[in-house]
């Protein structure tokens, strides 16, 4: 991590401004004025936030059919989950999916990242061109995909066709379904990845480079021992937050292929927003979502660990 | 966070002055293979671009450029009359205005509040502040489809439910504004409170006179990527409004697919229409909402 003395342009989360400025005075400041300032947000974190979460997790050990009362039943909701198929094949979809996302998007981030921290003719207009999807909602993405990936006069089965090749059933056969989803949601966020090692990128001082190239390392070489090191922390945030993304993606599923054909895109949340709006069973898609939550939070967990560990070591 | 001080922005050209520096720098000059790299570089960006691209051309071909009559990558006919088809038969400009009011009205409020939150966390020390700050951070790791059954409850026990409103106030509190905002502030010397203190400013007075005039470029980012995330939400608004004439832009476009009488062309060029704002604010403010995401990372 950079010390707060050099200063440092952003890098994603990990790094704070300059030396944050500490010993402050308390004295003539009254007590209530945070609170005054916290307030606003308190209140609608509180309304739309805090108390919705404490009530999911209370309804997650009950039965509640659509809205109304529920009895307690335990945990009857989350052995329920355990001995459904249909619950792990969404939790096997989401593993496909994430798997499918996270790799793909983060090291091509990283390449583009690195091949346009170089000077070249026209950079800045490359680098908009592969910004530009991150601003394309989920909506929109979607129907561009359908329209494109359309089996009978989308522009890629036309291609194929057009080359010789036979085309491809991209939404209407659950073998490809999951390709194009994790196609779409790939487009969208490769700009994300490479904008966040962009600018972890120009964290690094080029004179680390410049020594590395004296000491006659040659360009993988620099990359292996100086740059990718470097990266490290950048690369676990950038991982972990792909992933949340991934678990927590809907928009791009529920319009796209609506979780189908069948079952095969059906991930996670699907499931969740499925079993409380389709099926009524609220009780249930509570237990589903504090499960989920409940990975993610391990996740946080485990990525401030490795923050840790690897700022004791440098 | 200093990205968005005013210092000079990562993310840009070296300032003119090193002009000369560049065209001596051997390492700067475009060998072939140079040349080939920045050729596959441009082409991977048009192939990103596509989509768009392709969105444009189906706007504006009679029959959504179905491939069916040859392929072409190109509009081989031109008709601006679809636009004015898709508006005739959808309610599109309604659907723009909501989304227009919900984006504005959150980004003022969300703006406000974050700025305001920010400032307490960054420069108060309270009982229960770092508590407080890890609850926040926490709702970000809760999506949405968790916490909508108990969400949706209670919108409609406020009365909320079918009103711009319904859509604007949950969403107004965010986690990762509150987060960019503490982090902007910590970089304010404590040294200029403690000067308005010293001549007897009230903390409001030092609020507004002091922390919001070094607060520009924190609004500026906060609001570009407030109206970006509101403009493109989908799935609470699509809960929380339930008739046609009160959707968002997004839930009226969603509810146009697989919906079989829609021609391609038209709903290509309602898709655009929903692009346009974004694209605007991209192409407007890109430098800013490239390190509002490089220096967040978290959305």
């Amino acid at each position: 991590m950079p010390s707060a003395e050099t200063w440092a342009p952003a890098t994603g989360t990990t790094v704070a401004g300059p030396a944050p400025s500490r010993g402050r005075s308390t004295n003539r400041v009254p007590a209530a004025a945070p609170w005054l300032f916290v307030t606003p947000s308190l209140l609608l974190f509180g309304v739309f936030a805090f108390a919705p979460i404490v009530v999911s997790v209370v309804l997650s050990f009950q039965d509640v059919q659509t809205f109304g009362g529920g009895e307690f039943v335990g945990v009857e909701n989350y052995s329920d989950a355990m001995s459904k198929p249909l619950f792990w094949e969404s939790v096997r979809n989401t593993v496909v999916f994430t798997l499918g996302t996270v790799p793909t998007s983060t090291l091509l981030g990283l390449l583009l990242a690195i091949l346009l921290n170089r000077r070249l003719p026209g950079r800045g207009v490359i680098r908009s061109l592969y910004f530009l999807p991150m601003v394309v909602s989920g909506v929109a993405v979607s129907l561009i995909f359908a329209w494109m990936f359309n089996t009978d006069s989308g522009i890629v089965n036309a291609t194929l066709s057009e080359l010789g090749l036979p085309r491809v059933d991209w939404l209407t056969s659950p073998g490809w379904a999951m390709t194009t989803v994790i196609l779409a949601v790939v487009w969208g966020r490769i700009g994300f990845c490479m904008v966040v090692y962009l600018a972890a990128l120009q964290n690094i001082n080029p004179s680390v480079l410049e020594a590395a190239q004296v000491d006659g390392a040659g360009r993988w070489g620099a990359f292996a021992g100086i740059v990718w090191p470097l990266l490290a922390p950048t690369t676990y945030m950038l991982v972990v937050l792909n992933i949340v993304f991934s678990l927590q993606a809907f928009d791009v599923i529920y319009v796209l292929t609506g979780g189908g054909p069948g079952f095969s895109t059906t991930v996670l949340v699907q499931y969740i927003f499925r079993s409380a709006f389709t099926d009524g069973k609220m009780g249930y898609a509570s237990a589903l979502g504090v499960m989920l939550v409940v990975v993610l939070l391990l996740l946080t967990a485990l990525r401030n660990r490795l923050a840790k560990n690897l700022d004791e070591d440098s | 966070m200093t990205a968005i001080t005013d210092r000079a922005t990562p993310l840009d050209e070296p300032t003119p002055s090193t002009a000369t520096a560049r065209a001596v720098s051997r390492k700067d000059r475009m060998t072939p293979g140079r040349w080939l790299l920045w050729t596959l570089l441009l082409l991977g960006g048009l192939v990103m671009m596509f989509p768009v691209y392709w969105v444009l051309v189906t706007a504006v071909s009679p029959g959504g450029l179905s491939q069916d009559n040859g392929f072409s990558l190109w509009p081989r006919q031109f008709d601006l009359g679809i636009f004015s088809r898709a508006v005739r038969d959808q309610p599109i400009w309604r659907w723009l205005a909501n989304s227009v009011v919900i984006a504005v009205v959150s980004v003022l409020i969300s703006v406000f509040i974050s700025v305001l939150g920010g400032y307490a966390f960054s420069k108060y020390r309270f009982r229960g502040r770092n508590l407080l700050f890890a609850l926040m951070l926490i709702t970000i790791m809760v999506p949405i489809q968790v916490i909508m059954v108990p969400a949706f409850v209670i919108i409609s026990k406020l009365g909320l439910v079918n009103t711009p409103w319904a859509v604007i106030l949950p969403s107004a509190a965010q986690a990762v504004s509150i987060f960019m905002a503490r982090q902007y502030m910590q970089a304010i010397p404590d040294e200029l409170i403690e000067a308005g203190r010293v001549d007897g400013a009230g903390e409001l007075a030092i609020f507004v006179r002091v922390i919001l005039p070094a607060c520009g470029p924190l609004v500026a980012v906060l609001t570009i990527l407030t109206f970006v995330w509101r403009w493109n939400d989908f799935v609470w608004p699509l809960v929380a409004l339930q008739s046609p004439e009160n959707y968002t832009i997004s839930v009226g476009l969603a509810s146009l697919n697989g919906a079989y009488s829609h021609p391609w062309d038209q709903i290509m060029a309602i898709t655009l229409m929903s692009m346009v704002p974004v694209l605007v604010v991209f192409f407007v403010f890109q430098k800013q909402f490239v390190q509002g995401i490089a220096s967040t990372g978290i959305k």
